[in-house]
């Protein structure tokens, strides 16, 4: 009896055992991706000092000397570079979770109409999802600024509202809130109202579950967020002062305005990620077995409290994935707000600090560094609520 | 009066009641089936009615087709005589207007190549597709110039042709990079499992334009010194390993989704992990993963729109600068209505065609 010998080669026998090649593989992969980055870190390290540079945050408490003309903190061009990246990065958390918020309503709607019976209401979706999903994001926005900046009226003309709102090409002007010393009373009673609301859904939950008795749920905590804070500001003489803008000159004076390039790109997102989420909630509702439906519908459940109970929390298993990657997307995509101007975290640190100060490293590196962590959050937070709607399989 | 008889089974279909055919059946049926089905059906016609005629009259028949400058157009429709004034340009770019037949040429090899990879029925399919893997050289070659040909430097690249270059290119080179990366990912050598994981998240974590702008501002740094890099290559470079990261993760999915028992059957055969892959796995992983894969091309090819952000000129760079041009002035809605056309096109055509695939390679999953 002999074994085959054709492998007399050591080397080609070390090659054939799995173990030993994987070895191989990994060390050769390590030396490779070792090389490659100390090739360019030494790169780097090579050519800036050639320039006379240094990688160096202290810049970051150097005076910005720009403006923000959309700024929800206290910011002037005497403030330093750091402080403008904080507007900048509110800037895009803002038109981020605005941008989420009304894609989300938007794109369960949109997916409700792709299903409707009506053959009407189903195409006006279908059109609609397959012109926003087809057509690039970027050129939402361009479009959408341009008509918003092209088709309203100057600030003589505004369209008014009662002489309180006020829409023109120079943004949405509306009352701003001066909170008088009696309002901590009312934000109070809205703290207790959330509170309540909180203990009350899961008392209420637990009788139903023991006794079968169904509080109005709803309609309680409506009561006790919204109904009691307004009673008492409306006792305590309402107070909050309203700053209400008024023509003077060229432009509104007082007040706040929504700047046109916020509405520009907050509702180019949403309308263009809602289009997906309307397809992806459609697939959800759709991968629901019909027997499910009709199940719940023998058992007597009337339509809305099937499509309550029975359909949507076995689609939201389905459709929560794909939606993370939606809402990722969204935060992304915030970044080209570069494009018509609005002043988020690319074109604040990443775009005027970066120019002036030319520390392209530094500044790329935090633009990056912050975009990793926001999506980071959004994929953790979506991950936990995830694993609460999962299936709880034995 | 005479009573026709008929064997058993032998009568011929009476026709369907009355009151279930035709136009009053199916509005009925499909839009008046309820009381809250009317009111939608009513409301969506009056919106319709609200914003199609004005929009139609705006497009197209107050619209103005022919002028030489924006005080040719009517004031009240919209203003087309931009696209016949400006058309080579959202073609073309700033290519050299006697090169341009070299394009053109480019394009209809590239319809040729495109339809051997994409349509298996096409006569002499085997030469057909050694053609198409050499295409991408021919292209550049075509395009750029050198061996022979009058080189034309890239930052001449603008408007369609631009877009179709980096679509392309990213197109041809991202799957297979992509797979290369899913299957790093999936492997169980933990070093190159965790270069994987951490280059796929790390692009997938940041915005496109963030690694745009390192192409063009910072990419230098990293290079030997005096060292020079073509500003679109970088842009492609780039582009390409943005969408091979969304890829990878599409394919995963199409990896996770086979039984271990493929693999295992695989390897009791006697199959290495290359013939394994090859033979077994990614013909099966690949087909699960069309619809991603063509929704991540998709995405792609919008996102080339992004190089308008470090100054290349695709289609929409070269509408916003029309935008800004003293004689068209005031433009914006008509420029960008028409580069979003011709997105549409391209992009829903490409999502047909992904349905069409996918119904042809559906055998014997349906259920």
């Amino acid at each position: 009896m002999s074994t085959p010998t054709s492998n007399t080669n050591p080397l080609l026998r070390a090659w054939y055992d799995k173990e030993t090649r994987s070895v191989i593989v990994q060390i050769i992969a390590a030396a490779l991706i070792l090389a490659f980055f100390s090739f360019i870190i030494n790169n780097a390290v090579v050519n800036l000092s050639n320039i006379g540079k240094d990688i160096n945050f202290s810049f970051l408490w150097d005076n910005a000397s720009y403006d923000i003309n959309q700024h929800l903190i206290e910011y002037s061009s005497t403030s330093s570079h750091f402080r403008a990246m904080i507007v900048g990065l509110i800037n895009t958390l803002l038109v981020a979770v605005a941008g989420i918020v009304l894609a989300t309503i938007l794109g369960f709607l949109l997916g409700v109409m792709r299903l409707s019976s009506n053959w009407l209401t189903q195409k006006i979706a279908y059109v609609y999802i397959e012109y926003m999903r087809n057509v690039p994001v970027l050129l939402h926005i361009l479009l959408l600024h341009g008509l918003i900046v092209s088709s309203l009226p100057r600030p003589k003309g505004s369209y008014n509202f009662g002489d309180t709102f006020f829409l023109n090409n120079r943004g949405f002007q509306m009352p701003s809130p001066e909170f008088q010393s009696l309002f901590w009373i009312v934000s109070g009673f809205v703290v207790g109202g959330l509170a309540f609301a909180w203990w009350f859904s899961r008392h209420a939950q637990k009788v139903q579950d023991t006794t079968g008795k169904a509080y109005p749920v709803a309609l309680i905590n409506i009561a006790a967020i919204v109904l009691l804070p307004l009673a008492v500001y409306f006792i305590l003489g309402s107070p909050i002062e309203w700053d209400v803008p008024a023509l003077k000159g060229f432009n509104f004076k007082g007040g706040m305005v929504i700047r046109p390039e916020f509405i520009a790109l907050w509702l180019a997102l949403s309308l263009y990620t809602a289009a997906f989420i309307g397809e992806i909630v459609r697939a959800g509702i759709v991968a629901i077995d019909h027997g499910q439906t009709e199940a719940a519908q023998a058992l007597g459940i009337s339509n809305s409290r099937v499509l309550k109970l029975v359909v949507i929390p076995q689609a939201l298993r389905v459709i929560i994935p794909p939606l993370t990657s939606q809402y990722l997307n969204l935060a992304k995509n915030s970044s080209l707000a570069l494009a018509i101007g609005y002043m988020d975290i690319v074109a604040t640190i990443g775009g005027i600090s970066l120019n002036q100060t030319g520390r392209e490293m530094e500044c790329m590196l935090i633009v990056m560094g912050i975009y990793l962590a926001i999506s980071l959050i959004i994929s953790s937070g979506m991950n936990w609520y995830n694993n609460r709607m999962q299936l709880v399989e034995r | 009066m005479t009573k026709e008889t008929y064997a058993p089974g032998t009568h011929p279909s009476l026709p369907p009641p009355k009151n279930t055919v035709g136009v009053i059946y199916w509005l009925r049926e499909n839009l008046f089936s309820s009381a809250t089905n009317s009111i939608v059906t009513l409301v969506s016609i009056y919106l319709l009615y609200l914003a199609l005629p004005s929009a139609i009259n705006w497009l197209f028949i107050d619209a103005t087709y022919v002028g030489t400058t924006r005080k040719d157009c009517a004031p009240d429709g919209a203003c087309l005589a931009f696209i016949g004034e400006r058309f080579n340009l959202f073609v073309y770019g700033f290519y050299p207007a006697e090169l341009r037949w070299r394009v053109n040429l480019a394009t209809l090899l590239l319809v040729v190549a495109g339809a051997a990879v994409l349509w298996d029925k096409i006569p002499a399919r085997k030469h057909m597709l050694k053609f198409a893997m050499v295409y991408p050289f021919i292209g550049a070659w075509l395009l750029t110039g050198g061996f022979g040909l009058e080189s034309v430097g890239t930052h001449l690249f603008g408007g369609l042709m631009l877009t179709l270059t980096i679509g392309v290119t990213g197109i041809v080179f991202s799957l297979p990079l992509g797979i290369l990366l899913a299957l790093g990912r999936q492997s169980n050598l933990p070093i190159i499992k965790y270069f994987c994981i951490g280059f796929i998240e790390f692009i997938r974590g940041v915005p496109l334009i963030t690694l745009l702008f390192v192409a063009s501002t910072m990419l230098s740094y990293f290079l030997p010194p005096g060292t020079t890099f073509d500003l679109l290559m970088r842009v492609l470079i780039m582009v390409t390993l943005f969408a091979s990261a969304y890829m990878a993760e599409v394919i995963r999915g199409g990896l996770q989704a086979l039984p271990k028992g493929q693999l295992e059957a695989a390897e009791s055969l006697g199959l290495n992990y290359g013939q394994a892959m090859r033979f077994i796995i990614l013909p099966q992983a690949l087909k699960i993963s069309i619809p991603g894969i063509v929704n991540t091309f998709i995405g792609l090819y919008k996102d080339s729109t992004l190089v308008i952000v470090i100054g290349l000129l695709d289609p929409l760079g070269i509408g916003r600068a029309s935008v800004a041009d003293s004689d068209w002035l005031g433009l914006s809605t008509e420029v960008y209505l028409f580069v979003a056309v011709f997105f549409f096109i391209s992009c829903f055509g490409m999502a047909r065609y992904s349905l069409y695939l996918e119904n042809k390679l559906n055998t014997g999953h349906k259920r």
